[in-house]
């Protein structure tokens, strides 16, 4: 026992670094963060206290940048759990380093999404009428269902291989504060045989469960507008779009947050190329399956030449909306595409400005799917116009540092490479991927090393060979 | 059961507007100042819209009077998620504002445009406080709210039906839009009953309904000779 952590301990060592040591860093950046939040929720009690009048939004626009924001957040939540199920479940080897970080990003960005619908509503506080009075004909009302069905099953999910790390951090902390907390997250954990493997049953069922959630949540989201009868949202591609373009900017999201860490927490030697290429790889996917969707969406309502629709189409590929709708198609299709497709180009620096971009342009992309139809409704003789207001931004400023300042927090609080499972790797993952491969190829492949095998066997094999020349 | 409907005779608007001021005295819509203009925030439950025809100089100014088309099918009434906009057994198409969180979503989904949300706190003069309507509740700040077709007037004839020992009859229940107008173009009543004035001319050959392919089936009646130029 003692001997197999000897042989551990460089991994301990770098991997509970964040959480040991502080620079200055750390601390400019949080002050920064907090300066940002500061006047998101100074904005945010100006609005509380004057109503939506602060907002740029009127009548038809009654749907803003918050919705957009709701939209947007709920969508980089797929980066997490979504992606580690599914690279779990199909037992992806160069997952180990990376679950978690995505996990991360799946609960925290949940809470900023329910945050801004909460924040759009005209009466926040009579916010649990939802649940005493709730209609279940409402798309919204199935929002609230999936959403926080979502956000509990993430959270189990981030909390189960999150203990075996925790129990470890009890017994090198022990008799501290810090300790103490530990103790109680770790809910007894003593790494026996039993808890192992009830562990990684619980993981893997919660895997199974969290995927057809997490593909119901976006879709859902969609169906808030999808349910509408307004131009161009009422579509049933919107569904696939939307998580489509969820997995997509949330794979971006989870590429910035990597490339972010790695420098800072300085584990080069765990984050390593494999890691962005492989990861790029499925952005270049993600990224040619959305502008897949856009086209067919596009298209459909020009040919279909609905006057009503065809305001709206206008309105994105023309008109006051053409500037976002272009951008939008160089950052999450053009850029990319050219970026991605090219192995010299697809190292981490490049993934990590192309992901910038697509989480640029993927906002871009809610946004141009909310507000031309809002300024175009129906009846013709009624037009709208919208610009936000400095309380919008403001506050959309103070989400995004919001969950930068989370994010930071539990990598000071968690180690963000789970330590259990980059040991696992070592001493099971090398092991079973050498047997897996080998299970893929013709037996008769090994039989020749193999001992023990029947002479007459290895007889008639060289023989064919023979026969061969 | 009764279904209380409005036909609209564009040939008869002269576009006064006696209807709008009507609905905002008897309903205490909040006065809208300049700026809610500008920012399209003012709130006018009944709005006469006007489309010009032609060029200059042989233009032609069309109106519109519209308030809420108390669909028989209304978009808005399914996307509440608490319930706060139904339909009533009697065909109005109601706002709970005590209910409403405020998301919009009714708003959005109506094809008309034709429901407000209070995006500020009302404001009322002094003057205006003592002539407001004890029969209808003010509305706060960030809820949303629509034309009732006057149903606390409903209720006050139901009541004086009640009182008399007799049967409601269609006559007594007029919204104040209709009891304005001085032209006789708003014509209110009972469309389920065959002997109704809203019966007769909701089935004439000049009635169409805005929108009608959406299929959401207003019970409010438009009327016009000619075609109507949105």
């Amino acid at each position: 026992m003692d001997k197999k952590s000897d042989d551990y301990s460089k991994v301990e060592e770098d991997l509970l670094r964040p959480i040991t040591q502080t620079g200055r860093d750390f601390y400019v950046t949080v002050a920064i963060l907090l300066a940002i939040i500061s006047v998101g929720v100074f904005a945010w009690i100006i609005q509380l206290r004057e109503g939506l009048g602060v907002t740029g939004l009127n009548r038809p626009v009654f749907w803003g940048v918050y919705i957009t924001n709701f939209v947007f957040f709920i969508g980089i939540s797929h980066a997490g759990t979504l992606i580690s199920a599914i690279l779990r479940l199909a037992n992806a080897e160069w997952r180990r380093a990376i679950t978690r970080s995505a996990e991360v990003i799946t609960v925290l960005v949940l809470f900023i999404g329910v945050g801004n619908i909460i924040n759009d509503l005209g009466r926040p506080e009579r916010l649990l009428y939802t649940i005493f009075h709730g209609e279940f004909l409402s798309p919204l009302l199935w929002d609230v269902v999936s959403i926080s069905a979502y956000l509990f099953c993430s959270t189990v999910y981030l909390y189960l291989p999150l203990i075996p790390d925790i129990a470890l951090m009890r017994d090198k902390f022990k008799g501290t504060t810090r300790g103490k907390i530990y103790r109680i997250l770790a809910i007894g954990w003593k790494g026996t045989e039993k808890q192992w493997k009830i562990l990684g049953r619980a993981i893997s069922l919660m895997a199974v469960m969290i995927i057809p959630i997490a593909v119901s949540v976006h879709t859902v989201v969609s169906y808030v507008f999808a349910m509408t009868i307004q131009p161009m949202w009422h579509s049933t591609i919107l569904g696939p779009y939307f998580v489509t373009g969820a997995i997509f900017s949330g794979i971006a999201g989870l590429l910035i947050a990597m490339v972010i860490i790695r420098k800072s927490c300085h584990l080069q030697a765990y984050l390593k190329p494999v890691h962005f290429n492989n990861l790029g790889l499925l952005l270049l996917v993600m990224s040619l399956l959305w502008f897949y969707f856009t086209f067919t969406e596009t298209l459909t309502s020009f040919y279909g030449a609905e006057p009503s629709h065809l305001a709206v189409f206008y309105a994105k590929l023309t008109g006051q909306y053409a500037p976002y709708f272009w951008t939008m198609i160089f950052l999450c299709f053009i850029f990319p595409v050219a970026i991605l497709s090219n192995r010299k180009t697809r190292t981490i620096s490049g993934v990590f400005i192309v992901s910038c971009g697509v989480i640029v342009g993927m906002w871009l992309e809610r946004y141009t799917i909310v507000l031309p139809t809002l300024i175009n409704p129906r009846l013709p003789i009624e037009r709208g116009a919208y610009t936000p207001t400095w309380v919008e931004l403001a506050i959309t400023a103070a989400c995004f540092a919001a969950f930068i300042l989370l994010y930071i927090l539990f990598v000071k609080v968690f180690p963000i490479v789970s330590i259990w499972e980059i040991k696992e790797g070592k001493e099971v993952g090398v092991e079973e991927t050498a047997e897996r491969v080998k299970s893929y190829l013709p037996d008769t492949i090994f039989e020749k090393k193999s001992e023990g095998i029947g002479a007459n066997e290895i007889n008639s094999s060289s023989k064919r060979e023979n026969d061969h020349e | 059961m009764r279904k209380w409907g409005m036909v609209i005779d564009l040939d008869r608007c002269t576009g006064c507007q006696a209807c709008v001021v009507a609905c905002k005295a008897e309903n205490n819509v909040v006065f809208s100042d300049p700026t809610q203009e500008e920012t399209h925030r003012a709130i006018s439950w009944m709005s006469v819209l006007t489309v010009l025809e032609g060029e200059y100089p042989d233009v032609k100014e069309k109106y519109f009077p519209r308030p809420c088309m108390h669909c028989e099918n209304p978009p808005c009434v399914k996307v509440c998620p608490v319930g706060a906009t139904y339909k009533n057994p009697e065909g109005i198409v109601a706002q709970v504002y005590t209910r409403c969180i405020g998301c919009r979503y009714c708003t959005n989904n109506c094809p008309y445009t034709l429901k407000y949300f209070n995006y500020s706190r009302p404001r009322w003069s002094n003057e205006m406080k003592n002539l407001l309507n004890p029969d209808v509740s003010r509305r706060q700040v960030g809820v949303v709210e629509k034309c009732s077709f006057c149903h606390h007037r409903l209720q006050k004839a139901k009541e004086d039906a009640r009182f008399e020992k007799r049967e409601l009859r269609e006559e007594d229940y007029v919204p104040a839009c209709v009891q304005t107008c001085p032209t006789g173009a708003l014509i209110f009543g009972d469309l389920e009953n065959p002997k109704s004035e809203v019966h007769r001319l909701s089935k004439i050959s000049r009635a169409f309904r805005l929108l009608e392919e959406l299929g959401t089936e207003p019970q409010v009646f438009y009327l016009t000779e000619g075609e109507w130029h949105g």
